[in-house]
């Protein structure tokens, strides 16, 4: 099957794609197009035109990897598209095939993998204050900073539950949640997607002499930071 | 550009929100960043409205940071949605309210979806009953927390000790409301207002004494991004995004920001200390940053909590301007102090940035 065939197949794409104009109105609003040489118009031209071998770019290149997914373009276009979703789509396909590693963005997805979605199955949410240090955040600023090396006192103060079972703000999340968690991972797919980013992730770090082992390796700090 | 006092266009843009009984989802950035503001809005729900709200120890992420990043499928947001519509449906509860913006724009992309494409409904009722023997029924009403502060903001207003006025002045203070992206640009007709003149907040402003402020980037995205903060290498995207919207509002003066959303919240009080230490711009008075409070902070202050009470020292930004033209009594010496009333010390001072607020001004007139 082709790529624009099995890009079809997918409910985001579907949606996404309705029939451009070229009007260009995604890229006038685009936050991305602002700050990079990201282009919906061109990524929506490109999908709509259904060559297989353009397609093929996409998927491993930069371009698929800078929308910032504010959905921006889904209120504005005037035939009912949405860049955004289509960009999801390539996104997932980009990671099923294994072109995620061509390009210098799509190879630091990686570094989301390790963060946010290692603390998901972790602690139950996306962010915990634990994780998130000056060193790796460094605009969280001064007051961040002094609020987490006190986060047993401070949050006490304000109600929180940190780090106990219960309910509240920054509780322990229970183990049977973080089951279900795991299983739904397990039975969706989403743990088999996150075991690709790795293994193929492990691969050019192999390729490259670059030391790949778990967590804040050389490899994460590679793809996070530079 | 004239003083808004009222504008029709956002009128035709209204939805049900239910009346009582809610099942609430917390967000996974706002209980780390402002870790008061959750409880805060229950506070309110409960003691102001006296409306009943459940805060449930089993519920979890709804992943969607994770999806809008691009390291999970659908189907596993789609199924970890149904488990947080089956842990409602456990408890008794019908209602779903929840205090993220990106997690109102998801459970509603899962709404839809499964209104428009039945078969994925019946997939994910076997997704989710396989992987952990749970059912689930869809929610009578879903809102957003901001939602449910908007449907409230006569009783609060009713029941505040202070009105959005600037006393030494005289005036409306100036509010500059942010709406999330998620909030109404995916759905315009599930927001108050749609997406181009979202009310959810201007409304707060109306009711509260204040004056809105129209500025050109007013419904810019606050440049979250997702991916794009997350990576240290790509979060130029971020400030960059920020910047722009605080260029554009700061010859309007606005006395504080407020938001719906838990990251704009977020980027738009951090971004002001980092733009501070990189080219030395500040956008409040005197070297200090416009603060930029939730929407039940906002509440909170106006109810007469003490502002150290519900975290307002936890934010980068200091509120103590706001707090002083509201006429609001706080003690400087208790904000730095800990669980039991003891110091445990304060936070450096940024090099640029003013955050050092201690004697009240005295009233003029």
């Amino acid at each position: 099957m082709s790529l624009f065939e099995e890009l079809k197949k997918d409910l985001r794409f579907a949606e996404g794609l309705n029939g451009c104009i070229s009007c260009g109105t995604c890229t006038a609003i685009c936050p991305a197009a602002e700050v990079s040489d990201y282009d919906p118009r061109v990524v929506v031209e490109i999908v709509q035109r259904g060559d297989d071998k353009e397609i093929e770019e996409l998927l491993k290149g930069d371009m698929i990897w800078r929308c910032g997914e504010c959905l921006s373009c889904k209120t504005r276009c005037p035939r009912g598209n949405t860049p955004c979703y289509i960009v999801q789509a390539l996104r997932a396909m980009s990671i099923e095939k294994g072109y995620f590693i061509e390009s210098e963005q799509g190879r630091r997805q990686l570094a989301i993998k390790r963060t946010v979605g290692d603390h998901i199955l972790q602690y139950g949410y996306c962010v915990y204050i634990d994780e998130v240090d000056n060193g790796m955040y460094p605009e969280q600023g001064p007051v961040w900073k002094w609020m987490r090396e006190n986060r047993e006192s401070i949050l006490a103060r304000l109600g929180a539950n940190y780090n106990k079972y219960g309910s509240g703000a920054l509780r322990k999340t229970a183990k049977e949640s973080l089951e279900d968690l795991q299983k739904i991972f397990d039975v969706t797919g989403g743990q088999a997607r996150m075991d690709k980013i790795e293994k193929l992730s492990k691969e050019v770090a192999d390729r490259d002499g670059i030391e790949f082992s778990e967590k804040r390796d050389e490899y994460f700090m590679k793809v996070y930071q530079k | 550009m004239g003083k808004i006092t009222h504008n029709k266009a956002w009128e035709g843009y209204q939805k049900e929100i239910a009346d009582d009984k809610f099942y609430f989802a917390r967000s996974c950035i706002r209980q780390n960043i402002f870790p008061a503001a959750e409880d805060l809005f229950m506070r309110i729900i409960r003691e102001v409205a006296g409306k009943d709200i459940y805060d449930d120890p089993r519920q979890t992420t709804c992943t969607g940071i994770a999806y809008h990043s691009g390291i999970i499928p659908v189907e596993t947001t789609m199924t970890v949605v149904a488990r947080q519509f089956s842990l409602m449906t456990e408890a008794g509860y019908e209602n779903f309210t929840c205090s993220c913006v990106t997690s109102f724009g998801i459970y509603m992309e899962m709404l839809e979806t499964w209104k428009h494409h039945p078969e994925k409904l019946e997939q994910t009722r076997e997704a989710l009953y396989k992987a952990t023997g749970r059912t689930f029924e869809i929610p009578k009403n879903f809102v957003h927390t901001s939602d449910l502060i908007y449907k409230f903001r006569k009783e609060i207003g009713e029941k505040a000790k202070y009105r959005l006025t600037n006393r030494f002045t005289g005036e409306p203070l100036k509010v500059v409301d942010h709406i999330g992206c998620h909030y109404s640009k995916i759905f315009p007709s599930e927001g108050i207002g749609g997406a181009e003149f979202p009310y959810v907040l201007a409304g707060l402003t109306d009711e509260w004494g204040g004056e809105q402020v129209d500025y050109p980037e007013r419904r810019h995205c606050c440049g979250f991004g997702f991916r794009q903060y997350l990576l240290k290498s790509n979060r130029g995207y971020s400030v960059t995004n920020t910047k722009k919207k605080l260029d554009s509002m700061k010859p309007y003066k606005p006395d504080v920001i407020i938001t719906n959303c838990p990251g704009c919240n977020f980027f738009i009080d951090r971004w002001q200390y980092v733009i501070s230490e990189m080219d030395g711009t500040t956008y409040g008075e005197d070297g200090f940053g416009i603060p930029v409070l939730t929407y039940e902070e906002l509440a909170g202050v106006l109810l007469g909590y003490n502002p150290w009470d519900i975290g307002l020292q936890v934010h980068q930004v200091a509120v103590e301007p706001l707090l002083d033209k509201l006429g609001v009594e706080f003690d400087p010496d208790k904000k730095y102090l800990g669980k039991d009333g003891e110091f445990i010390g304060r936070p450096d001072s940024p090099s640029v940035l003013k955050t050092d607020y201690k004697s009240l001004k005295p009233v003029l007139s």
